[in-house]
Order: structure tokens, then C-alpha cells, then sequence
């Protein structure tokens, strides 16, 4: 695999990018421009050059970049999933579009709203109306029951007292807590509380959702199942998702676009497709590397519209592994590819396609 | 001034070295000085008068000014109207006051019974034993007038301590510039002796009941601020976060989300409110607060010995009862009951509780004892401790009497003689030599500064009396303390028991450890010394049994596998990894020996606390708090020492 083209910018790509089902791009439901996040001690001082200064200059001067000028706008109903090492910026990113921590420089717009210009009470309206989060650490209430912790932000709301014991259960169900509805926090697994965290950012059914590696501590199993329900939510309700996770087979399967952090930046921001073939910088290639790419690249990729070949079209949303099997016993040198409407989307090399199936074998 | 600038490069960390010569210029100073003391100018032995300061003056013009030209009269009559208030409810429903709400008191066997059911529902049955057992004591031993006059204080005080403290300690959380005033202030209130609180709150609100609850108030608040700051400042911040993203209001916020989690930091400052009460309140007594204390206070003044013996054990009784519930409710964590189970089953002890409580009701009205038995029909343990205590005056008497006359002549008075007798500026300079060699400069200058003030506070004399006191007990409580700490910590099980037992005597009111020292030795200084060297080996024992149990066990290991002894591994491992902690511990047992010398002057010493005690009679607000604060710069500056000197030996061990 070549390096397309080291020297291009970090892609701040727009933002019409992959949002399913969305033909005319919408006015997007988060945008941020220039955001920064320094801690050290004279943050403001570190940024207040002519010229944003590189991370490398802001660690000289005892200052942490947790997030470096990152732009970005997220279209309503898309999931953006963000990746990264562990300190990388991730969790402060997400922090920063819901302002629990006041970013040093930026702007971010929500819904069309200034986030940063809000005062304290619209800040809270826009919480209570639009926005959950589910957070790394679980951040239950230790003096609350289960059902009083998913009920709590209804509580808040000033919901009555039957409606949202009604509405905590539904949740609480939906992750499969039921009847542990009285138990305390810490007579809970890590894996069950974490779902209570689940359940209690659901229960105002938010537009904007905020996970930060919200089934980090679940079993394989019920982390499937979650991310299942996550999907049937999302087709159903159309939520504007960020969440970040480090597991890249998680990413894959629910992502529209992956946003790669490195030292508080993001260095790419595109379909899983795009990523595994053309990596913006090194880092991302790095990131990238161990992945077996034959697993995340879909026919429609590889697909060139200006080709046109004979045979049976393969659908454009299998991946290439997905294909093997066709590619191996194939002899023809360009393959069909159809969208799932059945239009033709055009062809494929075979080689190509062939040579990201065995990239991966040792 | 003998605080020399600082010459040495500064080198980062402090490190001793560049600030050793000028320390050990400052000892040979201090040295020359006591060896020269002879041809020394009288100015340089002792303070002279032109350098002493009219601080009492001062602090009773500033305190004339405030009260009665600010009208702060007006704040503090409310504030003694809302106390006495109170008092007088709680007075009327535990001990049968008539103010109040003039209802009939509560019968003695309710409060057994609500004892035993609390400490049940909280912990288990052995607490509820106890709390049970401790009214049934207090009934039967006809005290139950005087140990309930002290409960209905400290029900009046420990609340509004509470409150005050969380109100303060929010603030503080809230405002930096509040938190930045108010610590240095708390520092030295926990530092001040328990007398030099009643002198102001003589003055401002006279003597009786209120003012003893006043006092008690104003001295167990400092915890619970501190635990409130601590409290609200550990809550962890993604939980707090998780509130905001539910969209909590600040009030919210706090409501819901900061208080409740930090419940447990915020009841432990309930305990050590309640415990200083407790504290306050038996010595709140030289103000005319009523209760055991009084009665204590009365029998030990009239040397009847096996009464106070059995006003003592109420007092510990009560203490241990205290601290026992309102560890266990902080202790305690909520537990679910299953889906389905009926209210009554949840609710049975309230349920039990109510119907007994009913039954009492009833049983009151057909025998009176139910309710209350009177003192003359009343049990007495004195003819246990009679025989003890007459024991001890005729046959053991001798030997006390040999040892205490062998003590003083050869050991006490010498010591203090020697004291009495080093020029001030010697001390001066050793102790800015101690402080240099310890912390540098900077130390040097504050214990310079914490010594200049009592030499111009004009108790130098007695400060130094005060001083003798102190290094004797402490010196004792170490050569006690030490190897009986050392020898329990030999296994976890001995040092556990051991740790129970030194929780369960620091709960003990300070004043409580004078009844046995007086029994033994009778009125003097010997027996205060006593009397402080118990009080003060506690923390010693604690702290190095605690030391010792946190040396990394494998650390242990490794000195084994190098086929170390137990006493090798004792003397090259535990204990240098220990020290730092135990030093800790040295600190504690200074300024436990310091409160305890200074309510040692109740049995007649000669140091500031005598003096405090004099003030105290004379109303005098000024000399009191100089005096006080005298006593609280010595304790500072050993605080200061010892923990500049436990950070320093803790970085160097890695141990964080
Ligand atoms: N309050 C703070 N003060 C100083 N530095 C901070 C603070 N919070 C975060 N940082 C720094 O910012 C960087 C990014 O932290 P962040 O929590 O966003 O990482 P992350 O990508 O979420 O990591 P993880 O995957 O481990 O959760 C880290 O280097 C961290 O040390
Ligand atoms: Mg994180």
C-alpha cells in the first residue's frame, strides 16, 4: 500500500461527507472551528501568537495541547466515531462540544446555536432538550438506585414522578437491567453499571449523544447486543452520535466517518474506506497499519464509475473480504459493482481488489 | 536577629546541605550563649520589659470596640437567645428543664430502648448493646440528670456545629479568597487550648448553660469545615460532569449530586463534631455548663475520688457511644430490599421502635421507674472504687509518694531550673538552628517568628514551664509508646487490637485523664505530668504501630530473602520507612501534651495555664488569648517542624 499524499493537509472533510439517506446535505447539527484546549499555566498566553504554535512549542513552554485547533462539522443523524491513544484528546474533545470544560480558543455551533456564547441557563435548556452523555468512567451517583439514577435527568427536568419511574424502567429494560432496578451502584459489575450510564443518557432520548467508550468494560457478547440496539436506535431516530471507542471493529460497524486523534489533533476525519487507503500522515498510516484492511473496504471503494465490466454486479456495501471467495474464482480483470438501489456504480479491478485481500496475510 | 539571610546558593528541594553551616553556626551561637549566660547582659537572659508588647491591652481595646461600638451586642445576643432557645427544648425533653416546651421528660427506658434500637439498625446488635447500656448505666448509677443536662448540650451544639461548618466549608469550596483566610485561622483555632476559647465567650455571653454551648460550638466547628472542603472537593469530577449533562442547575448540583456523594467525608466530620462536643462540653463546665462535667469537676476539686471514678466511666461510656454510632452512620450503606417487599417489612424496625416505644408509654404510667429512678434508690459502684481509691491513699501511698518525691527532686525540678535558666536568645538561636537544619530559611524564620512572639508577649517564664512540661511528657510517651507500639505491630492481629484500643481512649474527653494520675499521685505537678504522658503515648503507638504496618510488604520480602533477622529488618527497613509517619504521630502527641498540660493547671502548675485559669476568673479576654495563642505558636511550631521535616524524609523515600 502506497502512501497517497503525505503532504496534504489533516482532511477536515466536509461535512456532506457519508451522512445515509441524506441527499441534500442538512444543516449540520455540530460544528467546530479552530477549537483548542490548553492546560498549563497561562493557556491563553501560550495561544495568543499571530501563528498557532505546534504542540511540540506548547509542551517546551509546560503546556498540554489536549486538543490542537481542531475543525469539524458532523451532519445530523451521522455517527462519527473517534479514535486514538489513550491521551490523545479524545474525551476533551467530546468535552468541549458539550462545554463541560471551557475550550481556550474556538468556536462551536450546535444546531446552528453558539455553544460558547450560551449563558448558564441556556446551557442547561440545551442540555435537559438536546444532549447526553455517556462517560468513561460510568459517573453514576453512589447514593442513588439504579432506577433514581436513569430517572435523575428527568428528575431535573422537573418531570412528575410516575411518568419518569415509567420512562426509567423502559430504559432500564432496553439494556437489559430489569430487575435491578433497586440495587445500588456499587452492588453492581463493572459491565452492569456501565449500562446504567447507558440507560440514564437515553432516557431524555437526546439528538446529540456523547459516548466516551461506552462498552469499554462489557463481554463481548452484550457488547454486540448493544451495538446492535445502538444502530436500531440510530435508523430509528436519526441521533447525531460521537463516540469513541478503541476498538476499530466497533468503529467499523457503526461509523459513517472515523476521526483520527493524535496529540489533541485530529490528523484525519473520513469514511473507514478512505482511511485504510489513503491515510492522510504517517501517524494515520501507522494507526492503520495492523488492520486488516480487506475487512473494512467495500466494494463501492474500489469501484471506478468511469469502468463498466460484464457479469453479475457484487453489491457495493460487501467488503473485499466479504468477496473473497468471488475474486479467487474470478477471471475477469475488472468486476461490476452496484449500489444497493441496483444502480451500477461501475467497476473494480480485480488486482486491486486481490492485493488488499492478501495485504494482510503475514 | 540571628535568623541569618540567606548566603547559600538556593538549590531546589531544600536540600540540607548548602543550609547546614549556617544552622550549625546558629547551634554554636546557642551554645556560646548558655556558656557564657553568666557575663551575659540581663537583656539577652530573659525578655527585657521594654521589649514586651501590651497585647492583652490591644486585644481588649479591639474587642471593647467591636462589642459594644459595632453593636456586635445585638448578633451576639440573637445568636445566645437562638442557643438558649434550644437549650431549653432539649433540656426540657432529655433531662426535665422547665423552659422549653414544657413537656414531661423523656422516661429513661425510651432513650435505652431508642439507644439499643439505633445502634441496631445502624450497625448490629453489639452497638445497640452498648448505646442501650450506656443510658441503663447512666439510670441505674443514678447519673441520669447529669449525663442527660450533657446530652441536651451537645444536642444543641453539635447540630449548629454542623451547620456552621458545612456553611463555611461550602464557602471555602466556593471561594479561594475565603478557603485562603479561613485555613491559617483554623490552624490556629485547632491549635489554641480548649480555656482559651471560654475567656471571649465569657465576656460576650456571661456563664451558664448557653455559654458553655457557645464555646462548644465555636471549638468543634474547625472539622467539619475542613471535611466539608475535603469532601466537596473529592467528589470525582466526571460524576459532577454527569450532573451537568443531566442538566442540573447549580443548586441542583450541590443538592443532588456534590453533598450526597460526598456523604462520607461529611459524616466523619459529624463524628469528630460530636466527639469535640463531647470534649468541650465536660470542660465547658468551668463556665457553669451544667452535666457530668460539672459533677466531675465538683468531686475532683473536693478530692472525692470514687465519685468521680464513676462519673468518668459515664463520660467514657458516652464517648465511646458517640463516636461508635456515628462512625457506624457514616459507615453505613444503603442496601436495596428486593422488588415486591411489603412497607412493613421495610420499615420494621421503625415499626418494632414505635410499638415499644408505645409500650413504655404505658409502663411508665404503672410503675415511676420506668421513667425515672431516683438518685437516693439509685446503685453506686463507689463502694468498688472506695476501697481502691483508700487503697491507694494509705498502703500504695508510700511507694507513689517515693517516686513522685524522687521524680521532682532529681529529675523535674532540675529540668526546669535548667529551663527557667537558658537565656532566651539561646533558645532563639537553637530553635532557628532547628528550624534552619530542618526547612531552611524559611522554617528558621517562622520558628524565629513563633518564639519572638512569646518573648515579646511577656509569659516568657511560664512559656518555658509549659515548655518543661511538654518535653518531659512527650519524652515519656515516647520511651512508653515506642517499643509498645513496635511490640504490637510484631503481628497484624496484635496491632489491630491495639489500634481499637487507642481509637477507644482518644475518644476519652481530655479531662477524663486526670482521675486516674490524681488517684495515684494526688494533687501536683507529677501527676499532670502523668496525666499528659497517658494522653500523649496514645498517638505514639497508634502512629508507629501504623508506620510500621504500611512498610510495602515487599520491601519486607526482600530484606528476608537477603537472610536479614527480624531485628535487622526492624532496624535497617521498618523502621527509617516508618519514621516519617511516626513523626506524624511525635506531633500529635505535642500538641495533645500541650492541651493536656494547660487543663493540668486545673490541679496546679505553674505554667500558662495557670495563668489562663487566672484570666479566666478575671474575665480577662486579652491576656487569655495571648496566652492561648502562646501556647498555640509553640504548638505551630512543632507542627511546622515535624511536618516540613516528614514531607522532606517522604520525598526522599519515594513514598509519595
Ligand atoms: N485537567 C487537566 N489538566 C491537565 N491536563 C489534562 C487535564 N485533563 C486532560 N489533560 C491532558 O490532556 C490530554 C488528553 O486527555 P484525554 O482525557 O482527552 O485523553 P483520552 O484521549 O480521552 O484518553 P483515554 O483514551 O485514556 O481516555 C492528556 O495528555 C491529559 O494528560
Ligand atoms: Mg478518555
Amino acid at each position: 500500500m502506497t502512501l497517497q499524499d503525505p503532504a496534504a493537509p489533516p482532511a477536515t472533510a466536509p461535512a456532506a461527507a457519508a451522512a445515509p439517506g441524506q441527499a441534500a446535505a442538512p444543516a449540520p447539527a455540530i460544528v467546530c472551528e479552530g477549537l483548542w484546549k490548553v492546560y498549563g499555566p497561562d493557556p491563553e498566553g501560550a495561544l495568543a501568537g499571530p501563528t498557532p504554535p505546534s504542540a511540540a512549542a506548547l509542551r517546551e513552554s509546560g503546556h498540554v495541547p489536549a486538543v490542537r485547533d481542531v475543525s469539524l462539522s458532523i451532519a445530523p443523524g451521522e455517527m462519527l466515531v473517534v479514535m486514538g491513544l489513550s491521551g490523545s484528546g479524545k474525551s476533551t474533545l467530546v468535552r468541549c462540544l458539550s462545554r463541560l470544560i471551557e475550550p481556550t480558543a474556538g468556536r462551536v455551533t450546535v444546531d446552528g446555536e453558539d455553544l460558547l456564547g450560551l449563558d448558564e441557563a441556556g446551557l442547561i435548556r440545551l442540555r435537559r432538550e438536546k444532549m447526553g452523555m455517556v462517560f468513561q468512567n460510568f459517573a453514576l451517583l453512589p447514593h442513588r438506585t439504579v432506577l433514581e439514577n436513569v430517572a435523575f435527568p428527568l428528575e431535573m427536568r422537573g418531570q412528575r414522578r410516575q411518568e419518569r419511574r415509567r420512562r426509567a424502567l423502559e430504559v432500564i429494560e432496553l439494556v437489559g437491567l430489569k430487575g435491578r432496578e433497586d440495587h445500588f451502584p456499587r452492588e453492581l459489575s463493572g459491565g452492569q453499571q456501565q449500562r446504567v450510564g447507558i440507560a440514564r443518557s437515553l432516557a431524555i432520548e437526546p439528538d446529540i449523544w456523547f459516548l466516551d467508550e461506552p462498552f469499554s468494560a462489557l463481554d463481548p457478547l452484550i457488547r454486540r447486543e448493544m451495538q446492535d440496539e445502538f444502530l436500531r436506535l440510530q435508523e430509528m431516530l436519526g441521533k447525531t452520535i460521537v463516540f469513541i471507542t478503541h476498538d476499530f471493529d466497533e468503529a467499523l460497524r457503526l461509523s459513517d466517518r472515523i476521526a483520527i486523534m493524535y496529540e489533541g489533533g485530529v490528523e484525519q476525519i473520513d469514511t473507514p474506506d478512505r482511511i485504510v487507503m489513503n491515510p492522510a500522515t504517517d501517524y494515520v498510516e501507522r494507526f492503520t497499519r495492523e488492520i486488516a484492511k480487506a475487512r473494512v473496504v467495500h466494494a463501492a471503494a474500489l469501484a471506478d464509475p468511469g469502468l463498466s465490466a460484464e457479469g453479475e454486479p457484487v453489491p457495493g456495501d460487501a467488503t473485499i473480504a466479504a468477496l473473497g471467495r468471488r475474486l479467487v474464482e474470478s477471471s475477469a480483470a475488472l468486476i461490476p459493482v452496484a449500489g444497493p438501489d441496483g444502480r451500477s456504480l461501475g467497476a473494480m479491478e480485480r488486482t486491486r481488489a486481490l492485493d488488499l485481500l492478501f495485504a494482510d496475510a503475514p | 536577629m540571628t535568623a541569618a539571610p540567606d548566603t547559600a546558593p538556593a538549590r531546589p528541594g531544600g536540600l540540607p546541605l548548602p543550609a547546614r553551616p549556617i544552622a550549625f553556626a546558629l547551634f554554636c551561637l546557642a551554645l556560646t550563649l548558655i556558656v557564657t549566660a553568666a557575663a551575659l547582659p540581663a537583656a539577652a537572659m530573659r525578655p527585657p520589659d521594654w521589649m514586651v508588647l501590651p497585647m492583652a491591652d490591644w486585644i481588649n481595646v479591639t474587642f471593647a470596640f467591636v462589642h459594644e461600638d459595632l453593636g456586635l451586642t445585638v448578633l451576639t445576643r440573637a445568636f445566645a437567645d437562638l442557643v438558649a432557645g434550644l437549650l431549653d427544648i432539649t433540656d426540657n425533653l432529655l433531662a426535665g428543664g422547665r423552659g422549653g416546651l414544657g413537656l414531661p421528660q423523656i422516661p429513661w427506658a425510651a432513650m435505652a430502648i431508642s439507644g439499643f434500637m439505633l445502634g441496631y439498625g445502624l450497625k448490629d446488635w453489639k452497638l445497640g448493646a452498648l448505646a442501650g447500656g450506656t443510658f441503663t448505666w447512666l439510670a441505674v448509677f443514678g447519673q441520669w440528670q447529669w449525663g442527660m443536662e450533657t446530652l441536651a448540650l451537645i444536642a444543641v451544639a453539635a447540630p449548629l456545629s454542623v451547620v456552621l461548618g458545612f456553611l463555611l466549608g461550602w464557602a471555602a469550596w466556593r471561594r479561594p479568597w475565603v478557603e485562603a483566610m479561613l485555613m491559617p485561622l483554623l490552624n490556629i483555632a485547632q491549635s489554641l487550648p480548649h480555656f482559651a476559647y471560654l475567656i471571649p465567650v465569657v465576656v460576650f455571653f456571661g456563664v451558664g448553660d448557653h455559654a458553655g454551648a457557645i464555646a462548644t460550638v465555636i471549638f468543634a466547628t474547625p472539622p467539619m469545615i475542613r471535611l466539608t472542603v475535603l469532601g466537596l472537593r473529592r467528589v470525582a469530577p466526571e460524576v459532577v460532569e454527569s450532573g451537568k449533562m443531566s442538566g442540573a442547575t447549580r443548586w441542583q448540583l450541590m443538592r443532588y449530586v456534590r453533598v450526597p456523594t460526598a456523604r462520607a467525608e461529611m459524616l466523619v466530620g459529624v463524628n469528630q463534631v460530636i466527639m469535640q462536643c463531647l470534649a468541650m462540653v465536660v470542660i465547658a463546665s468551668f463556665i457553669g455548663a451544667p452535666g457530668l462535667g460539672y459533677k466531675l469537676l465538683q468531686y475532683l476539686q473536693g478530692l472525692k475520688i470514687g465519685k468521680a471514678v464513676e462519673i468518668g466511666i459515664s463520660v467514657v461510656l458516652i464517648a465511646v457511644m458517640l463516636d461508635r454510632l456515628s462512625r457506624a452512620w457514616a459507615e453505613l450503606q444503603p442496601v436495596h430490599h428486593e422488588r415486591g417487599t411489603p412497607w412493613w417489612k421495610r420499615n420494621r424496625l421503625l415499626l418494632v421502635w414505635l410499638g415499644l416505644m408505645a409500650a413504655v408509654a404505658a409502663a411508665s404510667g404503672l410503675h415511676d421507674w420506668v421513667a425515672e429512678i431516683p438518685r437516693r434508690k439509685a446503685a453506686s459502684t463507689a463502694f468498688l472504687w472506695d476501697p481502691i481509691v483508700d487503697w491507694l491513699a494509705v498502703e500504695a501511698y508510700p511507694y507513689t509518694n517515693a517516686l513522685r518525691g524522687w521524680l521532682l527532686i532529681h529529675i523535674l525540678i532540675p529540668l526546669r531550673d535548667a529551663y527557667l535558666a537558658a537565656p532566651w536568645t539561646a533558645v532563639l538561636a537553637l530553635v532557628a538552628g532547628i528550624g534552619w537544619n530542618v526547612g531552611g530559611a524559611r522554617s528558621a524564620a517562622v520558628c524565629a517568628g513563633f518564639v519572638l512572639f512569646v518573648a515579646v508577649s511577656g509569659w516568657w517564664d511560664r512559656a518555658m514551664i509549659t515548655a518543661y512540661m511538654v518535653s518531659v511528657a512527650v519524652a515519656l510517651a515516647v520511651a512508653i509508646g515506642l517499643p509498645l507500639g513496635i511490640w504490637m505491630a510484631r503481628s497484624e492481629r496484635s496491632a489491630r487490637r491495639m489500634l481499637l484500643i487507642c481509637d477507644t481512649f482518644q475518644t476519652f474527653p481530655s479531662f477524663i485523664y486526670l482521675i486516674p494520675v490524681i488517684m495515684l499521685f494526688g494533687v501536683n505537678d507529677v501527676a499532670a505530668i502523668g496525666a499528659v504522658v497517658i494522653y500523649g503515648a496514645v498517638p505514639v503507638i497508634r502512629y508507629t504501630i501504623e508506620g510500621l504496618l504500611g512498610v510495602p510488604p515487599a520491601l519486607k520480602e526482600a530484606v528476608d530473602m537477603s537472610g536479614g533477622t527480624r531485628r535487622q529488618r526492624l532496624w535497617s527497613l521498618e523502621l527509617p520507612m516508618a519514621l516519617p509517619h511516626m513523626m506524624v504521630g511525635l506531633n500529635q502527641t505535642v500538641m495533645f501534651s500541650l492541651f493536656m498540660v494547660i487543663i493540668a493547671a486545673f490541679i496546679g502548675t505553674q505554667d500558662l495555664g495557670q495563668e489562663m485559669m487566672r484570666a479566666l476568673s478575671s474575665n480577662d479576654v486579652g491576656k487569655g488569648l495571648v496566652l492561648g495563642l502562646c501556647v498555640a505558636f509553640i504548638g505551630l511550631m512543632v507542627d511546622h517542624l515535624a511536618n516540613t521535616w516528614a514531607a522532606k524524609r517522604r520525598r526522599a523515600l519515594g513514598l509519595g
